[in-house]
């Protein structure tokens, strides 16, 4: 309990699930403006379930997609976060079993996409996908190491909005003492200097009281 | 399997077992005997691209797809000689049973089309490790995996890696075993900073991408882990459903450099992977200006 409560407040401290929804939200619109696509979005892998869920979407289809869901190894987001190897994929619109899919889960018919796994550590955690950037020439490595660097951002804004998440379903579970102690840091995070000072001293009396026996 | 095996153990007797059954290590070499071990005079002085596979179809070479299964008779990867499936049973333990569904995603078949691109005479396997769900993928990765080296095929491609580090000793052990029974891995490396594998071991012939369109071009890479880089980027991949799509990745690197091992094993059957590595690097294109 004692790590778990620690995770909770710490979370509490530092940020809520909102910023780093907001942080995720920023990395896939500049991913989307960077390649000048027509949408890109993330998927995270929820393990109890075995699915990966919309997470954050820019661009095309963006209101409606969040949270949607469907089984983590289908689709071409599943075959990158199955062999966790980036992948681009070209004349997608040609294929009309694919094309009914893709309308299906993304409000659109992409004519390629570019996705590429999220890894944190050594944890899979979702996919970012970039649908239709502009044709050219042809595809360039370079354009896939861009790609790369936007994962590991992602990556880590995922991994934050899922210990965010961890944290408070920590806080539900435990009933009103984590969430009482958790509301106390945010609002000593908050407060005026000399205000906090006198809640620390206040603090140190209460925990002297803890400790004697 | 090819023919061509011999084995290099008791190296003291005066001949060697006509037909060994197996490949017994050798642990240490007798005075004298290293005649039986001697290397054909055309080795390594005259290892060029024709000496390594001119000629050759893949013929008698087994090329495992470990992968999401192979869409059955599709027009670009032709016959699958096996194709069976890996799974969880009811005790956690992975069994393995027939698979007649083919590819669940269609990774399989674009790694089985490229091979047979390049080797069109090999023997094609196919081993699904991938498609039922992400969890659990480890276990069946590594059951998959022991399957096809206890199997013996003579390539087993892997486009795919774990970044789990409790599987990486397990992998570990598996990838040298394969070394040491001439079976070759051919694992897709991955282009981001990541710890994976099992493309990171040594034993191993790990594989990356060059944007040149020529599917026999690979490099010899200098500054590893990344060992060689082959055609990965627009390559025409097959498709379920009997198509095919302009695809990019590691993924797809694999496997051209899969079917060259086939070509050059169909042709060399004595070699291990030791010295098909040294092949490859004496006839990658940026060395000895591609011989």
């Amino acid at each position: 309990m004692n790590d778990d409560l620690r995770a909770a407040v710490a979370a509490g401290a530092l940020g809520s699930e909102e910023s780093y929804r907001e942080l995720l939200q920023s990395v896939v619109e500049v991913a989307r403006a960077i390649f000048g696509a027509r949408a890109s979005s993330v998927f995270l892998f929820d393990e109890a379930s075995d699915e990966l869920v919309f997470e954050a979407v820019a661009g095309e289809g963006a209101e409606e997609l969040i949270g949607r869901r469907f089984p983590s190894s289908t689709g071409i987001a599943g075959w990158v976060l199955v062999t966790r190897q980036p992948l681009v994929v070209e004349e997608l619109a040609d294929d009309p079993r694919f094309a009914r899919e893709a309308a299906e889960s993304t409000g659109f018919v992409p004519k390629g996409l570019m996705a590429v796994p999220l890894l944190h550590e050594d944890r899979t955690l979702g996919v970012l996908e970039v649908l239709d950037r502009p044709q050219k020439a042809a595809f360039t490595l370079a354009e896939m190491e861009l790609l790369g660097l936007f994962a590991n951002e992602a990556a880590i804004a995922l991994d934050l909005l899922q210990r965010a998440r961890e944290a408070r379903s920590v806080l539900e579970t435990e009933g009103g003492e984590s969430e009482a102690v958790a509301r106390f840091v945010e609002l000593l995070a908050d407060a005026e200097p000399e205000r906090r000072e006198a809640a620390l001293q206040l603090l140190g009396a209460v925990e002297k009281l803890l400790r004697e026996r | 399997m090819r023919d061509g095996r011999r084995t290099i153990s008791r190296m003291s007797q005066q001949e060697p077992d006509p037909e060994p059954a197996e490949i017994l290590p050798a642990w240490s070499l007798a005075a004298g005997a290293g005649e039986q071990i001697s290397i054909g005079d055309e080795w390594p002085e005259r290892v060029t691209r024709d000496w390594a596979w001119g000629g050759s179809t893949g013929k008698g070479v087994s090329v495992c797809i470990l992968d999401s299964g192979v869409e059955a008779d599709h027009p670009l990867v032709g016959h699958v000689e096996r194709a069976v499936a890996f799974k969880r049973g009811e005790d956690e333990e992975i069994e393995l049973e027939d698979d007649p569904e083919g590819d669940l995603c269609g990774h399989g078949t674009a790694c089985a089309g490229i091979v047979r691109s390049l080797a069109p005479e090999c023997t094609l396997v196919s081993a699904r490790v991938l498609g039922a769900g992400f969890k659990g993928s480890g276990p069946i990765l590594l059951g998959g995996l022991r399957w096809a080296v206890e199997q013996g095929f003579d390539v087993v491609n892997m486009s795919l890696s774990t970044t789990k580090r409790q599987f990486a000793g397990l992998l570990h052990e598996l990838a040298d075993t394969a070394y040491f029974r001439r079976t070759v891995l051919v694992a897709s490396a991955h282009n981001m900073p990541v710890e994976s594998y099992p493309w990171r071991f040594s034993s191993v012939i790990s594989v990356g991408s060059h944007e040149e369109p020529e599917p026999d071009t690979f490099f010899y890479n200098p500054a590893p882990p990344v060992e060689f880089f082959a055609r990965g980027v627009g390559v025409e991949i097959a498709w379920l459903g009997g198509g095919k799509i302009l695809s990019t990745g590691n993924s797809f690197a694999t496997p051209h450099m899969s079917g060259i091992c086939a070509l050059i094993l169909a042709k060399h059957p004595e070699l291990t992977p030791f010295q098909l590595k040294n092949v490859l690097y004496l006839t990658a294109n940026n060395v000895g200006r591609g011989r």
